[in-house]
């Protein structure tokens, strides 16, 4: 850890003043930087001319959001959740079920999403919440294998084999998105403004309490909190911006399977949110963004991509806890 | 007048130990009680079962005449009962000012706002300070508490069980590791809420016990072997045959 003892003789604090502010003022800094270089993604591979790029880098963006929506539970509540990937599936097959029977509009798309993830986040937390440690990682991984099996199974709407679609969501009857450059902005739209919430969440009074469960649930019982509760609400809030990331990705693929809800997905954005710095919400962003290169590169030199990652990782837990993000805190001299 | 806290033949067996063997207490409102006994005894035991941390297996517990046996430690805390712990049971990544301000938030209106930074709310933050400089912690409000000395801990620990404004306390041996400082400090505390505060202090340091409990309970073995006044559990034998001598002799 980087934080040192403080020696006694430091000055005493100033209890007006117990904020922080600096630290949070650069991590806004540099959500700014990585939100604005973001952005200027279809302009290079527009000079460049690949549009492929614009499209790759919306997927970058769909699993960073679902990386963001992990890490409020990861890092914020210490909920290991190996079943969150369900959740993309449900925003993903709400786009590819309803477009088959002609409703088309995103809203609707985004509507039905959250709806269904919520009512399975209520459900399944409210069963997986009574356990701890290993046992909610076990039961979590169950319900999203169960999520999974049962698209598998339906077989109207592709089955195992998945589903095309037809088109892209219409946004009030128009076909904005059908442009690759729209989508894009529309997703780093969503990112920015989840983030943003994200980030308001974790320093309310509920993420407060949130994180007070993770550091020690006895303690906040022994004050008057029932850490059920909130650790509940925290998962369906997660859920729901994870549907909506799946939204996003059946627009992106056009192309909608149940592999989006499989345990490997979801372990990829435990990976992410560990890469790239866990409790910290722009580490999520920025794993998906490392993850995801690293898949594209490693992927032409060899077929065993994941072994390259997992080695990534490992350096990565070993030298820094705190990931990416810890490790741009150290190297800029932030922290205390 | 109702006891504030009522305890009626209540039973807790680990195994094949009967750690809580039929214990039956009364304590009055404004009243210091303190239960001393030797390790083992069961006093931890005891408060765990008053705060609703662990369910007794028979008996039953009334607070202002209610029963409160089934309730959780959360529903407690709401009718005013704080507990403070052996070991000390803080948020470490916090900083002292938000382990405190935390807790005068548990009472204050509703902790599922989901907007508005929390750190900001002056309300929380003036009253935190106000029990931080209650117990000596002022200073130390803005530093993380893990960095904290040991003693510190137990201040802090007492900050936060009085932050939740409570109107029966249970200190389960809050001079444990204190330095000798830390422990005056904490005594001439005691003495300013005593009388005001209805207090069930567990407690090994019998300097402290001695000067401030209005009446003493020994507890051995899961049973109280005797209760009374400061004056009254000195002179009796069976105590200082089964406790206090070997105290002495040990100190
Ligand atoms: N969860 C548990 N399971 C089994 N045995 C336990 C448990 N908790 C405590 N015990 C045992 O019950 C007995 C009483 O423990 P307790 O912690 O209540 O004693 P105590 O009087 O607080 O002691 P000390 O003065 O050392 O704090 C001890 O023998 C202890 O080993
Ligand atoms: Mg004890």
């Amino acid at each position: 850890m980087s934080d040192s003892p403080a020696p006694t003789t430091a000055p005493p604090a100033s209890p007006a003043a117990p904020l922080r502010r600096p630290r949070l003022f650069s991590r806004g800094a540099a959500a700014l930087a990585i939100f604005g270089l973001m952005a200027l993604v279809p302009l290079v591979a527009h000079l460049s001319d690949d549009p492929f790029l614009t499209v790759a880098f919306t997927r970058i963006l769909v699993f960073a959001i679902a990386a963001l929506s992990l890490d409020l539970i990861l890092g914020y509540g210490a909920l290991v959740s190996f079943g969150h990937a369900a959740y993309v599936g449900f925003g993903a097959y709400a786009v590819a079920i309803l477009s088959r029977h002609g409703i088309t509009d995103i809203f609707v798309h985004l509507a039905a999403g959250i709806g269904v993830a919520v009512i399975f986040a209520v459900l399944t937390g409210a069963i997986a919440l009574r356990t701890r440690g290993v046992y909610f990682i076990m039961i979590t991984l169950a319900f999203g294998q169960m999520a999974y099996f049962f698209f598998t199974s339906l077989s109207a709407y592709g089955g195992d084999d998945g589903i095309s679609l037809r088109g892209r969501s219409t946004v009030l009857g128009t076909d904005l998105l059908a442009h690759n450059s729209v989508l894009f902005y529309v997703t780093l739209g969503a990112l920015v403004g989840l983030y943003l919430l994200a980030a308001a969440v974790v320093n309310s009074r509920f993420g407060r309490v949130l994180a007070g469960t993770r550091e020690d649930a006895l303690r906040m019982q022994a004050i008057g909190f029932r850490p059920f509760r909130y650790q509940l609400a925290a998962f369906v809030i997660a859920g729901a911006m994870a549907s909506i990331s799946g939204v996003l990705l059946a627009n992106q693929a056009e192309f909608v399977s149940p592999a989006y809800m499989s345990w490997h997905r979801s372990g990829e954005l435990i990976v992410m949110v560990i890469l790239g710095g866990i409790g910290t919400l722009l580490g999520g962003v920025v794993g998906a963004v490392v993850v995801l290169l690293l898949e594209e590169w490693l992927s032409v030199f060899t077929t065993h991509w994941r072994m390259g990652l997992g080695l990534v990782l490992i350096l990565v837990v070993l030298f820094s806890p705190k990931g990416i993000a810890g490790l741009f805190e150290r190297l800029l001299g932030r922290g205390k | 007048m109702t006891a504030r806290l009522e305890i009626r033949s209540l039973h807790k067996r680990f195994g094949a130990l009967a750690v809580t063997d039929g214990i039956s207490l009364d304590i009055a409102p404004g009243e210091l009680h303190a239960i001393i006994g030797p390790n083992g005894a069961g006093k931890t035991t005891l408060v765990a079962q008053l705060s609703g941390q662990l369910a007794p297996d028979s008996g039953q517990v009334l607070y202002d005449g209610r029963d409160i046996t089934h309730m959780d430690m959360a529903g407690r805390v709401h009718l005013g009962m704080a507990r403070s712990f052996q070991i000390t049971t803080i948020l470490h990544g916090f900083t002292v000012l938000q382990n405190v301000a935390l807790a005068v938030q548990a009472r204050k209106g509703s902790s599922f706002r989901f907007f508005g930074r929390a750190d900001a709310e002056p309300a929380l933050n003036a009253a935190a300070i106000g029990y931080l400089r209650q117990v000596g912690l002022a200073e130390r409000a803005g530093d993380v508490a893990r960095n904290l000395s040991h003693g510190e801990h137990r201040q802090m620990e007492f900050a936060i069980a009085l932050a939740t404004a409570p109107r029966l306390l249970l200190l389960d041996e809050p001079f444990a590791g204190t330095g000798r400082q830390e422990a005056e400090q904490l005594l001439a505390l005691m003495r300013q809420i005593k009388g005001k505060q209805t207090t069930l202090l567990v407690e090994h340091d019998m300097n402290a016990v001695f000067a401030l409990a209005d009446r003493i309970s020994v507890l051995v073995y899961g049973r109280i072997i005797a209760t009374g006044t400061p004056g009254e559990i000195r002179a009796n034998a069976e105590v200082r045959a089964a406790y206090l001598g070997e105290e002495d002799a040990a100190c």
